[in-house]
């Protein structure tokens, strides 16, 4: 893995051979200078192409709070490497000042303070400014949406994901790549995406009865942008059917497919490719070990692990950018394309903080267009937050929304144990804020919402935890999903990162009692989004809202009962 | 239950069946190999093996096997408790050497293809498959 040191080195290096690098300047400009939308689209226009990514923005068409994870552990070659750097360390690596703008957006300390002080991020109004601003300085400027676009929130389910349809194709992408998408149901993505006036890229997505790619979702497209011929490849999520419900979608096939990634550069290239670009949703680690082992991409927007990264990591002569989520950024990647090759970049990771950049009026209008028959749902408060609880999700064990989703299950289930899935997405809550619908929506919409319960044995639960943790945690990056680790509730166990899958979990007990878990005895278990079919239950928002409704004000008990040793 | 001495027996020999399982299947895997190569030493070289790392279905895994020299590749599912999967002949004057088809995996394992070439020696390829109960993705 190259360590920051290394990669300025060899960006240095990359430098003084392309003559031109964009490093260095995101931190200054952002962090040390006041904050004003010129300031934070200020870019010096360079090369003869650009590129704007954006992805995983789950369906948030308004501005939210999201906070960044304080836990993400790498394993095997990337320990320690980036996106597995938080907090502090992250700050120190990219030279950003505590209490920064830089440092508000890209790390969780301090994080309900600095959110009183910067305000809401994101907003798709928000979002069309920085683009609308990038292309008056490069009016033929590729737009590029990584996936995980139409879902995520209440007027999305309602809507079947219709409303961010509308509201995307009014910011006219050029390209998308896919996920969370295909849990509407593979009827519904065909309807979309027949429709779509762009691109739906796909080279890993394939035909499940004859593996053999789909008409639907051709592998890449090309255009012609600045006398530059530019490949787009698209790589949907691989881990589709195991890691969502593949009855939805059961005609569909995916997998990482890196031999024919090659295929697909090699035949790009053969056709006259000067720019190979790879619109990604492997997930970081994944897009790493691809370009390591995959010769001719250019740059990789990697999509899925929802990082944020103020500068591209650089694997050969890949460069991979990482946009981060929930309309939280904007990445502009300007490239020197000269003589068929790629001789330089500039770079900048653009947060949307909503209160410094206006927002379009066009947009906002259709945004407000796609909520206004939900206004009075939307709206309704169900509770607050107490004055010390902030709730948030992102992190590799529970955060505070997944420990009161868990708490929902176990009082309005009557559950000895409750479990929530480890997603990245769902935006976060500043102490003393009210919680509304919406909010409670942000972080459970789902096509696949049922809040079972059923009854597991100790020995299946350490199956269940052992199986999820190896997608988390196995060391070669192929195996990994890009979840986080699956939410217990009423549940104690110790997880030793390093060892191999079976071997992880111990000291499971259960929290009520204090008891260990026995092997053999059966327990009550409450949680929601199996995978399975025909799974019944409540739906979680129902369940959530009326455990809501009971507290009032919610203030959770620290959550001490997860111990993580080997990080 | 009324533990009697003949169920203990049988408890017991099914416990030793069960905890027998992984050794008994990995010489099931050695002996195979061992029969299709004659003892012959096996090295690695002209042979493909394409398998998901991660099954979508266990129950039906796409694998492909492809070499330009083999005149006959064999297919194991090393963790199975009957790893023989299927054995393929290429004639001298087959165009491709290629084929592909859907196995069962009854949990995560190695899949191995060994190919006999042309000049009689062999080769071996292997592939890590895992099959996982699934769950959440980000």
């Amino acid at each position: 893995m190259i360590s920051r040191r290394d990669f300025l080195q060899t960006s240095m290096a990359a430098a003084a051979l392309y003559g031109s690098s964009g490093f260095g300047n995101w931190a200054r400009v952002a962090a040390q200078q006041a904050l004003t939308q010129d300031k934070l689209l200020e870019f010096d226009t360079y090369g003869n192409v650009s590129l704007i990514h954006v992805t995983d923005i789950h369906a948030q068409l308004k501005p939210i709070y999201f906070r960044e994870p304080s836990v993400n552990i790498g394993v095997g070659g990337n320990k320690g490497a980036v996106p597995h750097v938080t907090g502090s360390d992250f700050r120190k690596l990219y030279g950003i000042d505590d209490g920064s703008p830089s440092a508000y957006a890209l790390s969780h300390s301090d994080f309900s303070s600095l959110a009183q002080a910067y305000g809401r991020v994101g907003g798709l109004d928000r979002v069309a400014t920085v683009i609308n601003s990038i292309r008056a300085a490069r009016p033929d400027a590729l737009l590029l949406d990584g996936g995980d676009t139409w879902h995520g929130s209440y007027t999305c389910y309602q809507t079947e994901g219709q409303d961010m349809v509308n509201v995307m194709n009014a910011l006219k992408p050029d390209a998308m790549t896919f996920h969370w998408e295909f849990t509407l149901g593979s009827e519904r993505v065909n309807e979309i995406v027949e429709g779509l006036p762009f691109a739906a890229l796909g080279q890993n997505i394939f035909d499940a009865e004859w593996d053999e790619p789909t008409e639907l979702f051709p592998p890449y497209k090309f255009f012609e942008r600045g006398g530059v011929k530019i490949a787009v490849i698209g790589q949907a999520f691989p881990y589709m059917p195991i890691a969502n419900p593949g009855w939805m979608f059961p005609e569909y096939s995916f997998g990482i497919r890196d031999e024919r990634m090659q295929e697909m550069v090699d035949e790009v290239r053969a056709n006259g490719a000067e720019l190979v670009v790879c619109l990604s949703h492997n997930g970081f680690d994944v897009d790493k070990q691809m370009a390591g082992k995959v010769t001719g991409i250019d740059v990789i927007l990697s999509g899925h692990t929802h990082d944020a990264l103020p500068e591209p990591v650089l694997v050969g002569d890949t460069i991979i950018v990482a946009s981060g989520s929930n309309g939280k950024f904007v990445s502009r990647v300007d490239l020197d394309v000269r003589d068929g090759r790629m001789m330089g970049f500039r770079h900048k990771l653009i947060p949307i903080f909503s209160d410094v950049i206006a927002p379009d009026a066009e947009v906002s209008k259709l945004i407000d267009e796609q909520r206004a028959p939900y206004t009075s749902a939307l709206s309704e408060v169900i509770g607050r937050t107490g004055d010390e609880q902030t709730l948030y999700r992102r992190g590799n064990f529970n955060g505070t929304w997944d420990d009161l989703i868990c708490d929902a299950l176990i009082s309005e289930r009557e559950a000895d144990i409750a479990m929530s899935p480890g997603v990245r997405w769902g935006p976060s809550i500043l102490p003393g804020q009210d919680i509304t619908r919406e909010d409670i929506w942000n972080v459970t919409s789902m096509s696949y919402g049922e809040a079972y319960r059923t009854e597991m044995t100790g020995e299946f639960l350490h199956v269940v935890l052992e199986d999820v943790a190896d997608n988390l945690f196995n060391p070669d990056p192929y195996y990994q999903q890009g979840g986080d680790m699956v939410r217990v509730g009423g549940l104690g166990y110790r997880i030793d990162v390093t060892k191999p899958q079976g071997d992880r979990i111990t000291e499971m007990t259960l929290v009520k009692t204090g008891e260990k878990i026995d092997p053999s005895k059966t327990y009550q278990v409450a949680g929601w989004a199996s995978v399975n079919e025909g799974t019944e239950g409540p739906k979680i928002w129902d369940v959530v809202e009326a455990h809501i409704a009971k507290q009032g004000t919610i203030s959770l008990d620290p959550n001490n009962s997860v111990k993580v040793v080997g990080a | 239950m009324e533990l009697t001495r003949r169920n203990a027996i049988l408890l017991g020999a099914s416990a030793v069946l069960a905890s027998g399982l992984p050794a008994l299947a990995s010489t099931v895997t050695d002996d195979a190999i061992a029969t299709f190569t004659g003892g012959a030493a096996v090295g690695e070289g002209d042979l493909k093996l394409t398998a998901p790392e991660i099954a979508e279905n266990g129950n039906t895994v796409p694998i492909e096997v492809a070499s330009s020299t083999a005149v006959e590749i064999m297919v194991l599912a090393t963790g199975n408790p009957t790893p023989s999967v299927a054995t393929f002949k290429f004639g001298s004057m087959a165009a491709t050497r290629n084929a592909s088809t859907r196995i069962r995996l009854a949990g995560t394992q190695d899949v191995v293809a060994i190919a006999k070439l042309e000049d009689g020696s062999f080769v071996q390829a292997s592939s890590a498959v895992k099959v996982t109960i699934g769950g959440c993705g980000g």
